[in-house]
């Protein structure tokens, strides 16, 4: 601070009247940004400590619901969206030493990675939709209300019946799984499918925001606007893409993995 | 230190850290399928901190980024630990208290 930064060399278009030089703008910028991420941590721990507490109170019924998801779709998601967030930090790189094209590259790169993020969660949403899995849908509306015990008008009879499920392994681990507890269990996976939509819900609603702000950036990448001086809103872009990608990071595992050995792929 | 708050990563190790987090992600994903008891969530994890941490030192520059950013993304995570740990603390021991 007490460096005192004369600007003496002419007034870079994009920076604001209240800051002093380009180095302090992008700093304030940066410094905001990471705040406004801070308050996302805070929604999204508040769906954590909810899904952890529920975890532990029924925690066969999220057995049941986590071995219900596909674990290929979202390990192959995670591998996408850590690809993503290497394009995109490739792509603030680019800007940063005012690589015009390979800025564009980088960043319809991130967005094709992005886009492919959705469409296999927008699969495997459909797949739960199918398994009828999907919490408090009405019969009227939609016609696929939730169902865990049979019934289901699922195209593969096989998914669906999580209360079958849990009975089936409990013989072949050689335990006595009586219809009722079963069917009570397989209840309390509603519960489970909650989280799963709200958590990956909210989660790919910042994608799709994040798309937004990437198509924002890849038309002001492509007027040659970013170079060595400015690249602050790439760089900001960046962050928010980056968060996105953590907190798919703790969803896989949470989501996706409770269990696995006991039921496979 | 002075031109700390200007050096940022080269693609060379970018390549780096995201082979660390596939490396991590295929772990995570192998390690799920065996039993180690009450450890596997612990593993899978310590393994999703370990890739966060890389993306945010990293990725998101924070290991380049002023004291002042630091802090306050530090005292941002504190803040979440506080409220996972407070609330887990209350929920997990309810059951100690007799009926």
């Amino acid at each position: 601070m007490s460096t005192s930064q004369t600007t003496t060399t002419e007034h870079h278009p994009a920076l604001a009247h209240q800051f002093d030089s380009m180095e302090q703008q992008q700093e304030a910028s940066t410094f905001g940004m990471w705040v406004f991420l801070l308050t996302e941590i805070m929604m999204f721990g508040g769906l954590f400590t909810a899904y952890l507490i529920y975890r532990i109170k029924y925690y066969d019924a999220f057995v049941a619901g986590s071995t219900s998801i596909s674990v290929g779709w979202g390990f192959a998601n995670t591998l996408v969206l850590i690809g993503s967030s290497f394009t995109m930090a490739m792509a603030v790189w680019a800007a940063q030493k005012g690589y015009r094209k390979s800025q564009v590259w980088f960043l319809l790169g991130t967005m094709v990675l992005g886009a492919a993020f959705l469409g296999v969660k927008a699969k495997e949403y459909y797949d739960k939709w199918d398994e009828c899995h999907i919490p408090g849908i009405g019969s009227q509306v939609i016609g696929k209300p939730f169902n865990t015990w049979g019934g289901c008008s699922a195209t593969n009879d096989k998914l669906g019946n999580i209360a079958k499920e849990i009975i089936e392994r409990g013989e072949k681990n050689h335990e006595e799984i009586p219809p009722g507890a079963a069917k009570q269990t397989a209840e309390r996976t509603e519960i489970f499918f909650s989280f799963y939509f709200a958590m990956t819900g909210l989660h790919a609603f910042h994608m799709v925001i994040g798309l937004g702000l990437l198509a924002w950036l890849l038309l002001r990448a492509r007027s040659g606007e970013f170079g060595p001086s400015y690249y602050t809103p790439v760089e900001l872009g960046g962050l928010y893409w980056h968060f996105v990608d953590i907190v798919w990071i703790f969803l896989f595992p949470l989501l996706y993995l409770i269990s696995r050995h006991q039921h496979g792929v | 230190m002075s031109e700390q708050s200007h050096s940022h990563p080269t693609p060379g190790l970018y390549l780096i850290i995201v082979a660390a987090l596939f490396v991590g992600t295929f772990a995570t994903w192998g390690i799920a399928f065996l039993d180690l008891g009450i450890w596997n969530p612990v593993v899978a994890l310590t393994i999703a901190v370990i890739k966060a941490t890389l993306v945010i030192l990293f990725f998101m520059h924070v290991h380049y980024s002023s004291k002042l950013t630091k802090i306050t993304i530090s005292a941002g995570f504190f803040w979440l630990m506080i409220m996972i740990t407070m609330s887990l603390s209350d929920y997990l021991t309810r059951a100690f208290l007799p009926r």
